[in-house]
């Protein structure tokens, strides 16, 4: 009886963490003499683009987030990316990617959704279509559907197994491969919490025997009232399991004989209450997927100089902290980019503010760049997709969105070393306003006053 | 207390059926209760036709077959085994022994073939019904006298037992169906009644072997007047010897009917034999079908089944006014299981108690599979989800049953969410959690419930809320 609890339970945990990987080699690129690998990180549930990298030198940032605003001189401190915007200190990895050029930041990103229920919001996320609605492919598999393949990717016969449960943005006419880690996720626990919730409001009998079954009797109920803080999740479970799926996929990716073209989920990015983006939750999550990160590029070994990482959330929070020291649903947020093969060393952004007046509904960053764009110029430039079909299959009605160019390397000049790449960090420096691919007038009108405001610094300190 | 037409039909879909499927909470609306008397009326309602599955008989058969040739096969590569160790010792003692030859894994055998075969019937079946109210009935029966797949000889047959005996009497007499449960040799295997033997009996006088009062105790017992009720000790001993003879024609001797019901008389306990008071002449079998017909009458068993019946369907304590209609229906009716589900549907009781009962683990996977429309699917997944959650099915762990109050299977929550995620992991993609929600409890559910949906991070994540949700898996 036993043992088939312990055999069984892992298959019913499956789905987060499960690597989806296209069948076949693209065939254009490595026509080129390139071997290109993608690997795409869905987060579900909405990451806080402003809590993953803070635009510090935006004059109003800590006055719209107190105690929760990420600044420089923090504890922890934030890592500086430019002289706006800095790092979540839960990650040094993707920082010292980024210093070395292999690591990208697009902020104030956003897909064409603009309401914010998570079920559309990942719908239109991994779909491609503009709105949600009955979606029954995604744009990564309809990229890949273009592609010609030039030859089968092994390993299928020991590693891999098609899918039963593969998420929208893998699902459509190109095969696709499943592997599934071997360890379980602990994403679950946010179920667990938020039933437990459910329960002490609804069914004591339920809630007293679920949080027994779970060990969860002594979550604190010394304060004696409703709307008690979820508990993060235990943060070594968290990183093992993320680095277990990210690593192993990067390591199919790597094979000569793998796939080239992945994609992961994790879930737990919806954090309403008790964020805790510098030691909690979030802090938690964040330290993960830069653990994740840095497996990919330990396991990529060579191929990491052909690879991109494209992390992607369905939108972003509130840009105020709630009532309960979280973040609601929003719309703009960051796609975080990391890979040899990438221009990086970059924030690419249009900085929209953060007063009232500028933000989405007087709430959310606004969005000024479409991450359709962001992924059109991932798919074109690095696995060379049609842009013909980028504009018409991949992402449909979108002909309006230009591919993002100059994401890659390559799309400049091959020959071109990641040196010549201008390394900006450190709070000294200027304002990196050649880091900025759209400089808008916001965006300029926001530089002005770091400008002035670094120099009055600067001169306080002398 | 006047319930709105769509809670009614909510309730009456969580209550008395297997669950909503999309569109059926809409479709009941105008008349919940007539919709549940409508699926008692309907013709060849709770049988199961389908040509493929084998009787009984043929079951037993081609199970005993299979068995014959495993023995067959494992006596000749013992043989062959031999023949070569003997070999091998004239040549080099030092050499490895040579690893057994790959063979190809041979599958499940063909009992469990059967087994298998059965239970995707009998699962999509469940996921078919339009309400799920008689299916709900046959489950009951089928658990009231259950016999279990782990015990020798019944695993190919239990599946063929539910349809031969339960679906066939489910909406007949209540003594029809203990006659049929008693000569199926489903039951004569599970409670040993096959080999017992009148002491006195031709066969008892000449062997060893002799009374098992197995299957003559739970009679009494489990199937009609219920525990510590009107029967001793001596009245278990007395019709034990009454069902001597009740058997099954042995495989060897018979190619033909091997494995089917046969009276023999030699292992009979002749002469006349009193049962609660009343004494009943030699007859040869009909001095069984005699007793058990006295026990499908008896006013004890009347109250035994109307218990159960309120107590599966009402509440763990079920109101003693509606036990008490529900037994004086079963006498008046001479045992109409037809009319009692009827009774049921018409007490109020049955409308008005809180919807605090634990769905069992079964219900509460089929009604998950329902509540996404789910088709007739692998049932891979399915069973070890009722493994999982301590309700394999067929396979009760004693002659009891599964138990039917929610305290013992409060424990599987955990579990639960287990399978809750599995579910909607698998099916959380092409189903929106909002319309799930309106079309299985919306009507019932809390703005709690709602929210938590609602508000969930993911789609799977809303629909695993949802099937865990209170007013999803109680009713």
């Amino acid at each position: 009886m036993k043992k088939l609890h312990a055999a069984t339970r892992r298959e019913l945990l499956i789905g987060s963490g499960t690597l989806f990987a296209w069948a076949y080699l693209p065939k254009l690129a490595r026509a080129e003499g390139r071997d290109p690998r993608l690997l795409v990180i869905v987060l579900r549930g909405a990451l806080d683009g402003l809590a993953a990298v803070a635009p510090t030198g935006d004059p109003d940032w800590v006055a719209l987030r107190g105690n929760n605003a990420l600044t420089l001189d923090g504890k922890p401190a934030a890592l500086p990316l430019d002289a706006f915007f800095a790092l979540n200190p839960a990650m040094p990895n993707l920082h010292r990617l980024y210093t070395s050029g292999a690591a990208a930041i697009v902020h104030a990103a956003a897909t064409p959704y603009r309401e914010r229920s998570h079920f559309d919001g990942q719908d239109v996320l991994e779909s491609g279509l503009p709105k949600p609605g009955a979606a029954d492919s995604g744009w990564l598999n309809r990229a890949l559907a273009s592609l010609q393949p030039a030859g089968r990717a092994d390993g299928s016969r020991d590693a891999f197994a098609i899918g039963p449960i593969a998420p929208l943005v893998v699902r459509g006419p190109a095969p696709v491969l499943s592997w599934t880690p071997r360890q379980l996720p602990p994403a679950s626990s946010d179920t667990v919490l938020r039933l437990i919730e459910l329960y002490r409001h609804t069914d004591p009998v339920l809630a007293r025997v679920l949080e027994e079954r779970m060990g969860l009797a002594t979550i604190a109920r010394a304060g004696g009232m409703d709307g008690e803080q979820p508990r993060p999740p235990a943060a070594g479970q968290v990183r093992a399991y993320f680095a277990e799926s990210a690593g192993t996929a990067a390591k199919f990716l790597a094979r000569p004989d793998g796939p080239r073209i992945g994609a992961l989920a994790f879930d737990g990015w919806d954090t309403h209450a008790a964020e805790g983006a510098m030691n909690g939750r979030l802090a938690t999550l964040l330290g993960a997927l830069d653990g994740a990160i840095a497996a990919i590029e330990t396991e990529m070994k060579e191929a990491w100089r052909e690879t991109v990482v494209a992390v992607i959330t369905e939108f972003g929070r509130t840009a105020r902290i709630n009532g309960t020291d979280g973040t609601d649903h929003g719309t703009a947020t960051v796609a975080l980019l990391a890979g040899g093969a990438l221009k990086g060393g970059r924030v690419i952004a249009d900085w929209p503010g953060l007063k009232s007046a500028k933000l989405h509904e007087g709430r959310d960053l606004k969005p000024t760049t479409d991450l359709r764009a962001v992924l059109k110029g991932l798919l074109k430039d690095h696995l060379r997709v049609e842009p013909a079909l980028l504009a018409t299959n991949v992402f449909p009605d979108s002909a309006a969105v230009k591919p993002m160019p100059g994401l890659l390397q390559l799309a400049r000049a091959t020959s071109r070393s990641r040196r010549a790449l201008p390394p900006l960090r450190g709070r000294a420096s200027a304002p990196a306003l050649s880091s900025l691919l759209y400089p808008g007038p916001a965006v300029r009108k926001a530089f002005a006053k770091v400008l002035r405001s670094a120099a009055a610094r600067s001169e306080t300190a002398q | 207390m006047a319930l709105d037409p769509k809670t009614q039909a909510a309730l009456a879909l969580h209550r008395f059926g297997l669950g909503p499927r999309p569109g059926s909470i809409a479709s009941l609306a105008s008349d919940p209760r007539g919709a549940l008397l409508a699926e008692l009326d309907r013709a060849g309602a709770g049988r199961i036709n389908n040509a493929e599955l084998l009787t009984s008989g043929e079951a037993a058969r081609a199970a005993f077959a299979y068995q014959q040739a495993q023995r067959a096969a494992r006596q000749a590569e013992r043989a062959a085994q031999q023949a070569s160790s003997g070999t091998a010792e004239m040549k080099d003692r030092s050499a490895e022994p040579a690893p057994p030859a790959a063979r190809p894994n041979p599958g499940p055998g063909v009992p469990q073939q059967i087994y298998l075969a059965e239970a995707k019937v009998r699962i999509d079946a469940a996921l078919g019904a339009e309400i799920g109210f008689v299916e709900r009935l046959v489950w009951f029966w089928s658990n009231h006298f259950c016999v279990s797949a782990d015990k020798g000889n019944v695993r190919q047959i239990c599946g063929a037992y539910e349809r031969e005996v339960i679906r066939a009497n489910v909406l007949g007499r209540f003594g029809d169906m203990l006659l049929a449960v008693e000569a199926h040799p489903a039951m004569l295997f599970y409670l040993d009644n096959a080999r017992s033997i009148g002491p006195a009996s031709m066969a008892g006088l000449r062997q060893k072997r002799g009374l098992n009062e197995n299957l003559a105790r739970e009679i009494l017992e489990l199937h009609t007047l219920g525990v510590r009720t009107v029967y001793t000790q001596d009245d278990v001993t007395s019709f034990a010897n009454v069902i001597t003879g009740w058997t099954i024609v042995p495989f060897r001797q018979d190619a033909v009917r091997g494995g089917e019901f046969i009276f023999n008389p030699r292992m009979h306990q002749p002469g006349p034999q009193t049962v609660i008071g009343t004494s009943y002449s030699e007859g040869g079998v009909e001095q069984g079908r005699a007793v058990l017909a006295a026990l499908a009458r008896h006013p004890a068993t009347a109250k035994h089944v109307a218990g159960k019946l309120a107590r599966h369907f009402v509440a763990d304590e079920p109101p003693p006014a509606l036990v008490e209609r529900l037994a004086k229906r079963f006498l008046a009716t001479q045992g109409d299981l037809k009319e009692m589900a009827k009774a049921l549907v018409a007490a109020p009781e049955a409308w008005e108690a809180p919807r605090a009962k634990l769905k069992r683990p079964g219900e509460w996977v089929i009604a998950a599979l329902r509540a996404v429309g789910a088709a007739p699917l692998e049932i891979g997944p399915v069973m070890q989800a009722h493994n999982l959650l301590g309700e394999p099915l067929w396979r009760p762990s004693a002659p009891k049953g599964f138990a039917d109050e929610s305290a013992p299977w409060l424990d599987g929550l955990a579990q639960r969410l287990d399978i809750a995620n599995q579910f909607a992991r698998r099916f959380g993609a092409e189903v929106d959690p909002r319309d799930a929600l309106e079309e299985t409890v919306a009507p019932l559910a809390s703005t709690d419930t709602r929210d938590a949906i609602t508000r969930a991070e993911s789609r799977p994540q809303a629909l695993a809320l949802l099937f865990m949700a209170p007013e999803f898996q109680r009713r």
